[in-house]
């Protein structure tokens, strides 16, 4: 991220893309440079320590701190199961006899006699990556986990909440303004990445759960069925790790946003065709935004061209205005005036000049347009 | 050299999406800020190096004075003529700051401490452990291996006290392993600041876990609080640890005449310089795009906070999440739909860059910063306290006057002057939209100086300050603060209409003004002159300062804005009818001249 936040999102029929596979921590890497990958293979694996429990002995044996070593059952390094005894007084009358046992299964990292606690740590936990995209490995990072270089149509959401999944395309709405009726999913959907048009609703999203869709694409969604789906209000974009049942992706906005023709019309020539999807988004410095990633070309497209983002806008541009009272229109820079200009709102900012579909043309912020990037 | 040979200055401020350089020049007896620059941050891919974007601002600064600062990568220095200036010195935010954990064993006394501590020396606290913050051991545990911060601060206990809740968080600390947030190959650096008792068993856990630095108790005794000790060390391992892992860091560090500061920590130093130098009561704030930081020097008792994530951009739903709808509507002075509220907000969210192209737009995002404001104070207000658990000696006559330990040191009736910085309030379309909402979210009693940093270039003072305070100072009188005037606001709660004040302001040219409150109203003159005498006469039930109907005197400062005199009373509440709501607030913008008709 050179920029912290490039406005322009990318919907292209074929395009090289590299996707970074590692782990969190080291561990072991399963796939070799050059080898084809599909995109449920695993990549790369290691264990996550388990999680620690701490024992009060002392306070359950009544006892001062440094005395539990005489009443310890178990020693650091030691296993145990759940329930196991790991310390135990010994009175006179064995009525007295106070155990305590091993909350969980694992082993004892920890006595310590400064405090009386007994640390337990749970087994480890076996964390695989799978290679999400259909590819080949370009590039192995030692311990972390590799590279994988895929062709295929790229086409970037704004949002999205749950996390990567794969399916097969199926397009349900006929048009980009149709809403996607809870009703048009069935349960032939399960496991597919549905394509709506304008908007899911909450029944929509709720009915695709209970379909077991893996994935629905629209143009936008209300932030307050959002609200109800997740039980709280997202304050940041940082998403991605919910449990949903469902990846939802929208490439619009909230509210009710036909999703752009051209997006909707290259999602329509992938229709049956496996996609990598994910939803993760993260608006801040590193900027990621949700993806579906369909391996291969679309049926008219020949060469698949290298991704060359240009980071500028000039006139004959298709743009997108992103901010009211224009929010959702689409329409052609016409000029770019140099000069800062006063806006309705009495700033002053660099604007441009945009032709609408009908010919009419209106004065927006640069700051308020985003380039379709084709 | 020495600091009289000081004449030009060079200072830029690498924030994470833009790094700013500006250009200090002595002319005859006074600093002035000349020129300046500014690039984009370089600290991420593909550059990964912040001295690009550093030498690039510098280069826009060099072709705006004619002079001539670099050669090559490397900055001239002394100055000589038209080459060279005499010293750089840079702040950073870059890479997302200094971010930080801490740890004390109870958490109002030795936790609120070490955050107080660590929030001074310009850090973002990720989270406050104690032995009684409620949470499960184990909850704890996976808390510290979860987050990755840049380094950690753990204290607890007075000296000589009790050792027990310090070692088991040192031991917790332990089996959680933490990592760095950079540079994966290397320790955490661990900063140990609590019961020196217990040095030898902090020193056997966590010896060889982590990279651990001990130093003094910063609660040594309840009654007392020695912050500076472990602050430093915050600053050492900035350096030394932290700025090393980052991209380009080791070389600007050799590139700089004065320690690289964290922004904050230079911000604070700022706040501290001036409020100093006059005498003053101050309160600072920057809000952002995604924090706010607010700044407070009260009684001499400097304080910080970070909001981390209340702010007008990627943090905008946060705001009106934790505000809530009802809260930022309330601002508004036209009907409007909760659910076109919600989806604005989320676009703005998810399109953080967008800026707002109607009146009604810009109303919108005024009503959510009146919001983060306001929350960003209360967080202040809640850590600015007195020392908690301190015992009080009590006389008889204190018996009728029941005060807890631990009050908030922050009065506003006694704040004698509040700094706006940050994109909506330094640069509203009119400054009147800065100031009332300023004075909304705060509410400030009796009388208050308001001003903003134009540029944002307290950082680039702070770090400066600590080389030559008058540089400093000059320029922010000069060319940082622009001044909006005062605001003036009789506490009290009267009936609408009521006379509540009569006031009279002479300004230093010789100008005179002069008139009546009335509750309910807010009255907006225009008053320009730098320096003012206003006496202001209350009537019984209000509060100017001097008690229920005291007549005051005063210096003021009159503005771009002018004087303010808000006679909506304190505490001030709006109307529970929504249609008298909406009458109201149109009334006060009219009044304020707050918008375009």
């Amino acid at each position: 991220m050179a920029h912290a936040y490039t406005p322009g999102l990318k919907v292209m029929p074929c395009t090289m893309l590299r996707k970074k596979r590692l782990l969190p921590i080291p561990g072991k890497v399963l796939a070799a440079l050059d080898q084809q990958v599909d995109a449920l293979d695993i990549v790369a694996q290691t264990e996550l320590p388990g999680k620690v429990f701490s024992v009060n002995v002392a306070n359950r044996l009544a006892v001062g701190p440094d005395e539990i070593k005489n009443f310890m059952l178990k020693a650091e390094g030691d296993a145990v199961k759940k329930g196991d005894i790991i310390a135990e007084n010994k009175p006179l009358l064995k009525w007295f006899k106070t155990s305590v046992e091993a909350p969980v299964d694992g082993t004892v990292e920890a006595v310590s006699l400064i405090t009386g606690q007994v640390l337990l740590r749970e087994p480890p936990k076996v964390l695989p990556i799978k290679a999400y995209v259909k590819g080949k490995v370009v590039e192995v990072t030692p311990n972390f986990g590799v590279t994988v270089e895929a062709e295929g149509t790229f086409i970037q959401g704004i949002f999205g909440i749950g996390g990567e999944t794969n399916g097969e395309i199926c397009v349900v709405v006929a048009s980009p303004d149709e809403d996607l009726q809870p009703e048009a999913i069935k349960e032939t959907h399960k496991g597919k990445i549905l394509i709506g048009g304008k908007h899911a609703s909450l029944a929509t999203i709720k009915r695709a759960i209970e379909a077991g869709v893996n994935a629905i694409v629209v143009g936008g969604i209300h932030d307050r069925d959002l609200r109800q789906l997740l039980g709280y209000d997202i304050g940041v974009a940082v998403t991605g790790s919910e449990q949903l049942g469902v990846t939802v992706i929208i490439t619009e906005g909230f509210g009710m946003i036909p999703m752009a023709e051209y997006t909707f019309k290259l999602l329509s020539s992938r229709n049956g065709e496996k996609a990598s999807v994910s939803g993760a988004t993260q608006i801040r410095a590193g900027v990621m935004r949700p993806e579906i990633i369909v391996p291969g070309f679309p049926k008219n497209v020949t060469e698949c061209k290298k991704d060359q983002g240009r980071g500028w806008i000039e006139p004959g541009d298709p743009i997108r205005i992103i901010r009211e009272p224009h929010f959702g229109v689409i329409g052609t820079v016409k000029s770019l005036p140099p000069e800062l200009t006063v806006i309705g709102s009495e700033s002053h900012a660099r604007v441009l000049e945009v032709t609408l579909d009908g010919g009419e043309v209106i004065v927006v912020p640069r700051a308020n347009i985003e380039v379709l990037e084709k | 050299m020495s600091k009289k040979d000081l004449e030009i200055i060079i200072a830029t401020d690498c924030g994470s999406t833009t790094t700013k350089a500006i250009l200090i020049e002595k002319k005859g007896d006074t600093y002035r800020q000349t020129f300046r620059g500014e690039a984009p941050t370089t600290v991420e891919a593909p550059f990964e190096d912040v001295t690009k974007g550093v030498l690039n601002s510098i280069t826009e600064v060099e072709e705006l004075s004619g002079r001539k600062i670099l050669d090559g990568e490397r900055i001239i220095t002394p100055n000589s003529g038209n080459v060279g200036a005499d010293i750089y010195v840079s702040t950073s935010s870059a890479g997302g700051g200094l971010q930080m954990m801490v740890a004390g064993a109870v958490k109002a006394m030795t936790g609120e401490s070490a955050q107080r501590c660590a929030l001074g020396a310009g850090a973002i606290v990720m989270d406050v452990l104690a032995s009684n913050d409620g949470r499960a051991d184990h909850e704890k545990i996976e808390r510290i291996r979860q987050l990755r911060p840049d380094m950690m601060l753990l204290s607890g206990g007075t000296d000589g006290g009790t050792i027990t809740h310090v070692v088991e968080l040192a031991q917790f600390l332990k089996a959680a392993d933490p990592k760095p947030r950079l540079g994966a190959s290397y320790k955490l650096p661990v900063i140990y600041a609590g019961n020196n008792k217990a040095h030898e068993q902090i020193k056997a856990i966590l010896g060889d876990r982590t990279a651990l630095i001990i130093t003094e108790n910063l609660r040594p005794t309840l009654e007392k609080e020695n912050l500076m000790p472990a602050r430093h060390k915050i600053h050492d391992i900035f350096l030394e640890h932290v700025m090393q892992q980052a991209p380009g860091y080791p070389r600007l560090m050799k590139m700089v005449g004065a320690p690289i500061m964290p922004t904050p920590a230079a911000v604070g130093t700022m706040t501290e310089k001036f409020a100093k130098a006059n005498n003053f009561n101050v309160l600072a704030v920057d809000i952002g795009g995604a924090t706010t930081d607010v700044f407070s020097v009260f009684s001499g008792v400097f304080n910080r906070t970070v909001s981390a994530n209340l702010g007008m951009s990627y943090s905008i739903s946060n705001v009106m999440a934790e505000a809530g709808l009802a809260n930022i509507l309330r601002w508004l002075p036209f009907d409007m739909d909760e659910q076109d509220l919600r989806n604005r907000l989320k676009n703005k969210m998810i399109r953080p860059t967008t800026i707002p192209q109607t009146v009604e737009d810009l109303q919108i995002e005024h009503a959510v910063s009146r919001e983060a404001l306001r929350l960003a104070f209360d967080q202040h207000k809640a850590l600015a306290v007195g020392l908690k658990g301190v015992q009080q000696e009590r006389s008889i006559s204190d018996a009728f006057d029941q005060t807890s330990s631990g009050q908030s040191l922050i009065n506003v009736m006694k704040l004698d002057y509040v700094i706006g910085s940050g994109g909506i309030l330094a640069h509203s379309p009119r400054r009147t939209q800065s100031m009332l909402m300023m004075i909304d979210a705060y509410q400030p009693e009796g009388v208050t100086r308001m001003a903003v940093d134009s540029i944002f270039m307290m950082p680039h003072l702070g770090v400066l300050a600590q080389i030559s305070e008058k540089a400093a100072l000059d320029v922010f009188y000069n060319d940082c603060l622009v001044r909006l005037g005062t605001c003036l606001a009789p506490k009290g709660l009267a009936k609408e209409g009521q006379l509540i004040m009569e006031w009279e302001v002479t300004g230093s040219d010789g100008s005179r003004q002069a008139g009546e409150l009335r509750f309910g109203d807010i009255l907006h003159v225009p008053f320009a002159a730098p320096k003012a005498k206003l006496v202001a006469k209350p009537v019984k039930g209000f509060d100017m300062g001097a008690g229920s109907g005291g007549r005051i005197e005063a210096d003021i400062e009159g503005g771009v804005v002018g004087l303010v005199l808000d006679g909506r009373g304190r505490p001030f509440n709006l109307s529970k009818d929504p249609s008298k709501r909406r009458d109201d607030l149109n009334k006060w913008y009219k009044a304020m001249q707050m918008y375009p008709m």
